[in-house]
């Protein structure tokens, strides 16, 4: 067998296939299910990006905290998020990772370090510098990471993060994950700045961006970054270049996007597709393993649907309960 | 007899005494300290008004200076409650949460119950409201209907000294957000505090002053003023109980309809805008609760539907008195049916 050249060992290499396997027929089966119309509510598919939010998730613990966007599925997944609880939750049950009471835009798991999706744009990013401000107290080397997408890096929010995180020296990380779009508008309409590097620097913060669909360029950037921010080294920005396959949201026409994109996108810059070549290729890992994985997976997210469908649904008494700790 | 101290101190005390008890109540806010990065004395002002002088000298890094940045830190606040600490943010005028209302409403006091119950954000956002310190139409507003209107909020405003001690240690040591809502024109009123801590519950009103004629409800300032407007009325025989609701989110209710069955008047004073205010809820609350106990129409003393007015000729006219208040008393007996 061929020496590895990765920065991870097979079973490491599995794992990461594995939870981006996960995450993409979690959001195929999503997306035909919400098109027959078993879904309520909005849906926004993370089927593309796979590469990014475990090439980071990969570096954390239960411990170490991220906020995450309304495109949260994937990074409830690899963050370690149960997704038989997220697709009970998806389909409003109780069982659900939240019973049935946030539904897709709302998944979190305190107990995971996954302090939620987020309907709110940009409205992660405070309160990741709270998650890192109380990591500073505990004083154990964890970080949090806050996702915004290349439209969300506009909120003010976001930006008074940078400064904060900045001036706190705080065990902060802001990933943008630009895709291209700002729900239907082009990022490039609504950035004035080619580089969030640029943008960071204007922050003090230093800043990278990488090719969001290589597993490895995300895998390595974040490791340098997060190792930085465990040793107190501060924040930093993380921009990686990704592509969405499906809309905004579940049901999106998409006729702003080129006529042929996405096929392209699918065809050439599919992460997941990249990372098989890539670890195939070595000898690594061989193409029936891969296989294996991708048939337990199916398997996993079609008992998630059944059981999600078999749950029960919230009951009356259920409309009040938790509003308060205590009223 | 219990020594007497400012407001300004009780909240002081409170904040310091409970950061020597629990290591994980952290402070953040603009200018808490004072002084911070510059080449002057640290700890120069102690927040805008000095309420938090001398907490730096014996907390130290605990308290944090934040740039004007409210969107950041009031959202850093509630993201360090989300993960074990306890914050006591401090937003100086409650007029400011317009930049970072979002983190309070959809944020903090929805993780709960979106979250499936498996959150606890214990944060405590205090500011400072009100008007009379000439300070004109964004720094002087009482804004508590805005955030008694979203569940998931608590909302206390307390009027007394002692209540404010008692109040804001149990706004620290809730595992619920609690907006905090000093009245500045309170913080040099004295009264009788203990020395040690105490806590005092939430959705507890307080029967400030007994009475069977007529029942005033109110809170913060006005409790005074309806006070004022008491003791004259006194003088002419009309007896007024007067309640301070001192939280306005849980609402003593409870204690509002027993003492309206005995008198049967409701006179509500408000120092907020009328529409959809606190005066608003306690009188729709009443007349469906206790509509067969009113002797007489329920009056609203509050505010006018505009902005708070810098003119000291203006804002005067603006803020209720006791006056206005007396005048509503005799206008629900004179309007009574007999």
């Amino acid at each position: 067998m061929a020496g590895n050249p990765f920065p991870l060992n097979k079973q490491q290499l599995l794992q990461a296939y594995r939870t981006m396997r996960t995450i993409r027929e979690f959001e195929e089966r999503l997306h035909v299910d919400f098109s027959r119309g078993d879904i309520p509510g909005f849906v926004h598919l993370y089927a593309g990006e796979e590469a990014a939010g475990t090439g980071i998730m990969m570096h954390l613990g239960d411990g170490d905290r991220i906020a995450s966007t309304h495109r949260g599925h994937g990074h409830c997944i690899a963050k370690g998020v149960d997704p038989m609880a997220m697709m009970k939750e998806i389909y409003g049950r109780k069982g659900g990772s939240c019973e049935g009471k946030g539904g897709s835009m709302h998944i979190a798991d305190l107990s995971k370090g996954m302090m939620g999706a987020n309907g709110i744009l940009g409205a992660g990013a405070p309160l990741v510098c709270g998650a890192a401000l109380a990591a500073k107290y505990r004083k154990k080397g964890e970080v949090a990471i806050s996702f915004v997408g290349d439209g969300a890096s506009n909120q003010g929010t976001f930006l008074e993060s940078l400064n904060l995180a900045a001036v706190w020296n705080l065990p902060a990380i802001f990933v943008v994950e630009n895709n291209g779009y700002a729900e239907s508008t082009s990022r490039d309409y609504g950035v004035a700045v080619d580089s969030y590097v640029d943008r960071a620097a204007g922050f003090g913060l230093p800043g990278v961006t990488v090719d969001g669909t290589d597993f490895f360029a995300v895998y390595e950037a974040a490791g340098e970054i997060i190792k930085r921010a465990r040793e107190g080294g501060g924040p930093s920005l993380l921009e990686c270049k990704m592509v969405r396959f499906h809309g905004h949201f579940e049901g999106d026409a998409q006729t702003y996007r080129a006529s042929g994109e996405i096929d392209d996108i699918r065809s050439n810059k599919d992460c997941l597709k990249k990372f098989a070549a890539a670890v195939t290729a070595a000898g690594v890992v061989t193409a029936d393993e891969l296989k294996a994985i991708d048939h337990e997976v199916l398997g996993l997210i079609e008992r998630a649907v059944v059981d999600a469908k078999a749950a029960p649904l919230p009951t009356l008494a259920d409309l009040t309960t938790d509003v308060y700790v205590k009223y | 007899m219990a020594r007497k101290i400012s407001m300004k101190q009780a909240i002081n005390e409170a904040l310091d005494q409970e950061m020597a008890r629990d290591p994980t109540v952290i402070m953040m806010g603009e200018d808490i300290v004072g002084g911070a990065g510059g080449n002057g004395e640290m700890d120069a002002w102690g927040g805008v008004l000095g309420v938090t002088k001398g907490l730096y000298a014996k907390h130290g890094d605990r308290l944090l200076d934040t740039p004007l940045s409210e969107s950041a830190y009031i959202g850093a606040a509630i993201g360090a409650a989300a993960c074990g600490m306890r914050p006591v943010a401090e937003l100086m005028f409650v007029d400011f949460m317009g930049v970072c209302f979002d983190q309070i409403f959809n944020q903090a006091a929805k993780f709960k119950y979106m979250f499936g119950g498996k959150a606890e954000t214990p944060v405590v956002i205090r500011a400072m409201c009100g008007g009379g310190f000439r300070a004109a139409a964004q720094h002087s507003q009482m804004l508590t209907p805005l955030f008694t209107h979203i569940p998931g909020l608590k909302v206390v405003c307390p009027s007394t000294p002692y209540d404010t001690k008692g109040l804001l240690v149990q706004s620290i040591r809730d595992n619920d957000p609690v907006i905090f809502l000093e009245h500045k024109n309170l913080y040099g009123l004295e009264g009788e505090v203990p020395e040690g801590l105490y806590t005092i519950p939430f959705g507890e009103a307080h029967v400030v002053r007994e009475g069977k004629t007529a029942s005033i409800v109110t809170y913060g300032m006005m409790v005074h003023r309806s006070l004022e407007a008491a003791a004259a009325l006194a003088k002419d025989g009309i007896e007024c109980e007067v309640i301070d609701l001192r939280t306005l989110s849980p609402l003593d209710i409870d204690t509002v309809l027993d003492s309206v069955t005995k008198t049967g008047h409701l006179v509500c004073v408000d120092e907020a805008n009328p529409r959809c205010s606190i005066a608003c809820d306690v009188s729709a609350q009443v007349a469906q609760r206790a509509f067969g106990a009113l002797k007489g129409p329920i009056e609203m003393v509050t505010a006018p539907h505009a902005p708070v007015p810098f003119s000291p000729v203006l804002e005067d006219a603006y803020i209720p008195g006791a006056l206005q208040i007396a005048a509503a008393v005799k206008r629900t007996l004179a309007g009574g049916r007999h």
